[in-house]
């Protein structure tokens, strides 16, 4: 048995902690890592009965991203102090939406940079207003500055000059170079306000300050304050990062994500209707039902009878994504090259990829 | 991977696995000593070839694991014992959150730790050495202490000493052969060569010990000795730390505590006799 898959069963819950021996545990502890899930499962089975080197770790592991999500919620609230004065409305997105709204999947979930989304007209504003507040850019190559400004969702990364911590400003959840095209008017419009409560545990700021006592954290909704994409534009953002952008590199992280929160969001009887309707609005119906095949294959999500077609091409989907042997190396080298020619292939047309190459090529 | 091994050094347990006989060879002679492992390990380290023909033409052993750096240079197969060493390290640098790691060496006496911290080449990790080989002194450690933040004690990270260039003879004249690993060349650290702590100091790896004293210690220069302020203290200490800011709260409650409780020294000394000496009458002074 490949740990990955033991992995997947674990959280899947086809597979009981008790069964694993040493090796195995070796084997998960070192897959989880790298495919950073490795406290999400030490959440899961945070009340099994594990050896007690597993136990240890596990416990390690939830302090540790405990800390962090803490650290990712301060940020957010760091990029509001500066976004809010200078009238920019912004939304959270990934890992720190999860953990602001705390839903079920940012237990253990990692946390890297902050991703937010402004309206492109805002864009500017958003990266006066930052600049002034202490971010500074983190690369400095007029190609690479170009190249985001002209084809990519986001700014060039920011990073704090005193915290030293990145974040991404995204305008869409896509590429602009991208074969879909997102509406990303109506995600903006359509966000939520979050009654903030200061996160997973409420944890405390490295100010000293608990979130939740922060002034004018709490604001009604329609002032100004943090936000998250909509439940099914959060799982379509979701299923676009992972199916439509990229590698599938973090893919069995982000199907993770998927099936947590379209499970979690389906005891709204309408859930997968309203899924389908906008999926279909953002040009991203493919990628989300295939994302919800793949998490239902991996994780047995139960997705709706209309949604569970056969796709011939999603048992490549499932080699990329188990790719990984038991020391945690990427395997399958033929597979991940098909896929990193693919991300490149969705992400802009022949023409312009051959242009891009050939000066990354050029430059080294 | 083809060949492997397990090493607990405290409560660190690795599992290492490489592409070659030889570094695993080298290891299981080296940690011969080591008491065996009980239970999974919680990291793994990997020295591996990064292309398939890498591994028989001009042998590169890159170093990976759980955890790496991006711009970790590959070293000779000459070299395996140290790039696992390296890897191990890396481990617990960007991995460990069980307790606040301080790049520092540390000895124990009567329950109580002496940690020293300082650059590499400050001779922290010599001393710790000199130290250990004293019946008076148990060596817990020449590269990293573990301060747990619930006790705020001392733990050891024991593995063996890393001798460099003039330290390895100044240890040979004291410590029998066999507890010497192979001598390595011109690595990009100049001269090494791991020498295993006592036997003691193995068998009481998991005895943790309450810091009584920090010094900074300079060899090769004038004797002195000046006091270090508890607010300069705690920023040193977390400049030492290499995962004092992942903690948060807890590493701050248990340093904040430590630097207003635990005497903190920047001494220099011209050579190790009067090093020693200095620091049994600091330590005697501190541990009245």
């Amino acid at each position: 048995m490949s740990a990955v898959w033991t992995l997947i069963d674990l959280l899947a819950e086809r597979r009981g902690p008790a069964s694993l021996g040493d090796r195995e545990w070796e084997s998960v502890i070192s897959v989880a890592r790298a495919e950073v899930l490795a406290a999400t499962l030490a959440e899961k089975l945070v009340d099994a009965e594990l050896p007690p080197a597993v136990a240890a770790l596990f416990a390690d592991m939830r302090a540790a991203m405990r800390v962090q999500q803490t650290h990712a919620l301060c940020e957010a609230e760091m990029a509001r102090r500066a976004l809010e004065p200078a009238g920019v409305r912004f939304v959270l997105l990934k890992g720190t939406a999860y953990a602001a709204a705390g839903l079920p999947n940012a237990a253990g979930r990692q946390i890297g940079d902050l991703d937010i989304m402004v309206a492109r007209d805002d864009l500017d504003r958003a990266e006066a207003a930052l600049l002034a507040a202490g971010w500074e850019w983190v690369k400095s190559d007029p190609y690479d500055d170009a190249y985001y400004r002209n084809h990519m969702h986001e700014l060039p990364p920011l990073i704090h000059k005193e915290r030293d911590r990145m974040i991404d400003v995204h305008h869409t959840i896509l590429p602009l170079t991208h074969r879909a095209r997102p509406d990303a008017a109506a995600l903006l419009a359509d966000a939520k306000p979050l009654p903030f409560r200061g996160g997973v545990g409420g944890g405390v700021c490295p100010t000293g300050a608990m979130l939740a006592d922060i002034p004018h954290l709490n604001r009604s909704p329609g002032g100004e304050g943090l936000y998250t994409l909509e439940p099914a534009d959060m799982v379509i953002h979701c299923a676009a990062h992972c199916m439509a952008d990229g590698d599938l590199a973090g893919g069995l992280r982000n199907l993770w994500d998927f099936h947590i929160l379209a499970t979690h969001f389906s005891s709204d009887p309408g859930f997968w209707e309203t899924m389908e309707a906008r999926a279909e609005r953002h040009q991203l119906l493919d990628p989300v039902q295939r994302a919800a095949r793949l998490a239902a294959m991996l994780y047995g999500t139960a997705v709706p009878k209309s949604w569970d077609r056969w796709d011939r091409q999603d048992k490549w989907y499932c080699m990329q994504l188990t790719a990984r042997d038991n020391w945690g190396r990427p395997s399958r080298q033929f597979i991940r090259l098909i896929f990193t020619i693919r991300s490149h292939w969705l992400r802009m047309p022949p023409l312009m990829l051959a242009r891009h190459l050939w000066v990354k090529w050029r430059r080294g | 991977m083809k060949h492997h091994i397990k090493l607990g050094i405290g409560p660190a347990h690795f599992r290492i696995g490489s592409d070659w006989a030889q570094p695993i060879a080298q290891l299981r002679a080296l940690y011969a000593d080591y008491p065996a492992l009980e239970g999974p390990a919680n990291a793994t380290v990997r020295l591996f070839a990064a292309r398939p023909w890498r591994r028989f033409i001009r042998p590169a052993v890159h170093l990976g694991g759980d955890f790496t750096i991006p711009d970790a240079l590959p070293l000779p197969l000459s070299m395996g014992l140290l790039a696992a060493e390296m890897a191990m390290n890396l481990q617990m640098a960007l991995g460990w959150r069980r307790h606040m790691l301080l790049h520092a060496s540390a000895v124990e006496r009567n329950g109580r730790a002496l940690i020293m911290s300082g650059e590499s080449g400050s001779g922290k990790s010599t001393m710790a050495a000199l130290l250990g080989e004293t019946n008076d002194w148990r060596f817990m450690g020449d590269e990293f202490t573990l301060i747990d933040p619930a006790s705020g004690d001392a733990l050891a990270f024991p593995r063996p000493v890393s001798l460099k260039n003039q330290a390895i003879a100044e240890m040979a004249e004291r410590v029998p052969a066999e507890r010497f690993g192979p001598l390595l060349k011109a690595t990009p650290k100049g001269d090494i060569r791991h020498m295993v702590p006592r036997a003691e100091a193995l068998a009481a790896m998991h005895q943790p010990a309450a810091p009584a004293l920090i010094l900074f210690p300079r060899f090769g220069s004038e004797l002195s000795v000046a006091r270090i302020a508890p607010s300069e203290l705690f920023v040193r200490l977390t400049e030492a730390s290499t995962n004092y800011a992942l903690l948060g709260e807890p590493a701050f409650t248990a340093l904040t505590h430590m630097v207003r409780s635990v005497p903190a020294l920047a001494i220099s000394y011209p050579d190790s006799a009067s090093g020693m000496q200095l620091i049994e009458q600091l330590w005697a002074e501190a541990t009245p």
